[in-house]
């Protein structure tokens, strides 16, 4: 499965390959939830007209928002736009630039979606069946029925077991007519969809083509940099917790040591790792109440300088921290704007 | 099985991916459960308000339980709130952060179970179809009133003989099932559109103070986990070296009571230490014997005999 593993990690690769990986999945998922989704038309006058745009037009728009929600870039793109400008000038063109790439890709699963919908053609009978023109494809000797009754027989042409119509209209022409409307806007729809794709991509490069690499590389840049910010303050926060806690169990055996007023033991002969590794704690009284000083009075979150400059094999590179604040940023060169 | 161990890695490489991953699963089980769940209303007045909502309401508090139980951090969250404050100050900004993520991974199960069963229709004209308003529906607007409520109950069962052609009963359910729907939908629309303001805003109230919860947050998960590892190694030790001192002060015991002297020299000095000197089946199950009546103390702070 090593292909498996490289489509993998090129798509893991930076934050819009992910987010075109979820795209996909999406658009496929939309399909999905759409030949899952029981379409049910009230076949009553008004509600028809409601229940089928609101199913044409209210789950795009949720899978809109999803597109959005599910992108990481969301968050960054309001923290680069809400920070305080500091010592790191802000571009507008930078912000442009994450917006409409989210934009357009949020836009794909809806597309697919309404191209969808339209081209199964249940959305639009539904909502349009009591505009069905009866001039031309009604019966020539219908009954003179009041304009109400009308579209209440009309209403429940979706509803092939309960039409009572067949004298006003036939139920197959009237289904036939607007499942070929339906298809036809579902078709120019996705041709539309694809044009517009097509000259964006293709004309994209005739204009400002130099602003556009600037802000896709610092948009990128400003990608990486948080991940990387994220892996060193985890890092960090490894090293802090392995330096914190041999120092708790280096105190709690100095703590010992004094309560029982026992000389200090030499290392025996052989100590090496082993008994290093031990802490310290060689019974079980002291092991529980390492335990239970765990518990009840965990260390403060202060690394002793001293404790780290010997080598203990453990490499703690905690330095004290005032107070829990963010750790600092590993120094690096920051390049002004290109 | 690489791409599942892949997978796996993925998901395994930090704490929260591991959260999303158990949270995306719970939620798929949530939707096989409600596939695979033989829903069968009882199609009798009282008890039809009673299955349905029950249906749709107990599942969710069931998997909301799940969600919490199954998330580690809600028992890092817990002791980090009930610890005494010892020489560590509590930070209530870090407890906030870490509650809100649980309960928002905890409450994406409950959810996609209420939206499926909306969006499916069953529980709602199980429940709802014996208060619907007769005179709306032909078949049954010149019926008398008890009757009309069996009639009305009976809506949801397809099958029952009273029913099965009856195009009234279509009408009451398929208008329910339309009414479920849009429930359904508009539940899921309010639900991103909360989503998509809450990611959107986040970051312009407070993102400082986010930023330290956040680390901090990871940083208890963290300690939490290399204490634990710790422990175990320690455990690792202390365990051989009680062995060690077992064996030994067996070994001094039977040469005390069988005259025997140890052999020196003779073979190789590695396959000797590993005997620890017990070289005969009666000295075997002496040990052992041992071992099982009068265990070891826990205790190695002699000097480890070699």
């Amino acid at each position: 499965m090593d292909k498996f593993r490289m489509i993998f990690q090129f798509f893991q690769s930076n934050q819009e390959s992910f987010m075109n990986g979820i795209c996909g999945i999406m658009a496929l998922a939309s399909t999905q939830m759409y030949s899952a989704f029981d379409f049910n038309c009230p076949c009553l006058p008004h509600y028809n007209l409601a229940y089928g745009l609101g199913i044409l037009l209210v789950p795009p728009f949720i899978l809109f928002l999803l597109g959005f929600v599910l992108n990481n870039n969301i968050s960054m793109l309001a923290e680069e736009w809400r920070r305080p400008q500091g010592q790191r000038g802000k571009d507008p063109a930078v912000l442009r630039y994450m917006f409409c790439s989210m934009a357009q890709r949020a836009m794909i699963a809806p597309a697919v979606w309404v191209s969808v919908t339209l081209l199964d053609g249940k959305c639009i009978t539904c909502a349009f069946c009591t505009s069905v023109p009866l001039d031309t494809l009604g019966n020539a000797s219908h009954p003179q029925l009041s304009q109400g009754e009308v579209q209440r027989v009309l209403a429940r042409i979706p509803c092939k077991e309960i039409y009572t119509g067949q004298q006003l209209i036939a139920n197959e022409v009237a289904v036939r007519y607007l499942r070929c409307i339906s298809q036809a806007l579902g078709w120019c729809f996705v041709l539309l969809m694809t044009t517009l794709a097509f000259l964006v991509r293709s004309l994209r490069p005739c204009f400002s083509q130099a602003a556009f690499l600037k802000s896709r590389y610092w948009s990128h840049y400003i990608d990486i940099e948080r991940k990387l910010f994220d892996e060193t303050c985890a890092e960090h926060a490894r090293s802090f917790a392995k330096v914190c806690i041999q120092q708790f169990f280096e105190g709690m055996s100095k703590d010992l040591v004094a309560a029982r007023c026992h000389l200090p033991r030499k290392a025996p002969a052989d100590a090496g790792e082993a008994a290093e590794k031990l802490l310290g704690i060689t019974d079980w009284g002291t092991m529980n109440m390492a335990l239970k000083s765990w518990h009840r009075c965990k260390p403060p979150l202060h690394l002793h300088p001293p404790a780290l400059s010997t080598g203990n094999g453990w490499a703690g590179e905690g330095q004290p921290p005032k107070h829990p604040s963010a750790p600092r940023r590993e120094t690096a060169a920051y390049y002004s704007w290109v | 099985m690489d791409r599942f161990r892949m997978i796996f890695q993925y998901f395994q490489s930090s704490s929260e991916s591991v959260m999303n991953g158990v949270c995306g699963l719970l939620a798929l089980a949530s939707v096989k459960m409600y596939t695979s769940f033989d829903f069968s209303c009882p199609c009798l007045p009282q008890y039809n308000m009673a299955y349905g909502l029950g249906i749709m309401l107990v599942p969710p508090v069931i998997l909301f339980l799940c969600g919490l139980i199954l998330n580690r951090q809600s028992l890092v969250m817990l002791e980090e709130w009930r610890r005494p404050q010892g020489r560590r100050k509590k930070d209530l900004a870090v407890i906030r952060y870490m509650c809100s993520s649980i309960m928002q991974r905890a409450m994406v199960a409950p959810v996609v179970w209420i939206v499926v069963t909306l969006l499916d229709g069953k529980c709602l004209i199980c429940a709802f179809s014996g208060s619907m308003d007769p005179e709306k529906f032909v078949g049954f607007a010149n019926v008398s009133t008890v009757q009309v409520q069996q009639l009305l109950a009976k809506v949801p069962c397809k099958d029952d003989e009273l029913m099965r052609n009856n195009t009234s009963r279509k009408a009451v359910s398929r208008y329910l099932r339309c009414w479920s729907q849009v429930l359904g939908w508009s539940i899921l629309l309010i639900l991103i559109i909360a989503a998509f303001l809450a990611r959107w805003l986040r970051p312009c109230f407070n993102q400082a103070t986010l930023l330290q919860a956040r680390h901090w947050s990871n940083y208890i998960d963290i300690e939490q986990k290399i204490f634990e590892e710790t422990c175990c190694e320690h455990s690792q030790l202390f365990a051989h070296k009680c062995i060690l001192h077992f064996f030994e002060s067996m070994r001094q015991e039977i040469k005390l009571h069988s005259f025997s002297l140890p052999k020196e020299g003779e073979g190789a000095e590695g396959e000797e230490d590993h005997l620890q000197g017990i070289t005969d089946q009666d000295q075997v199950n002496k040990l052992l014997k041992m071992w099982y009546y009068e265990k070891p103390p826990l205790d190695v702070s002699q000097a480890a005999p070699t």
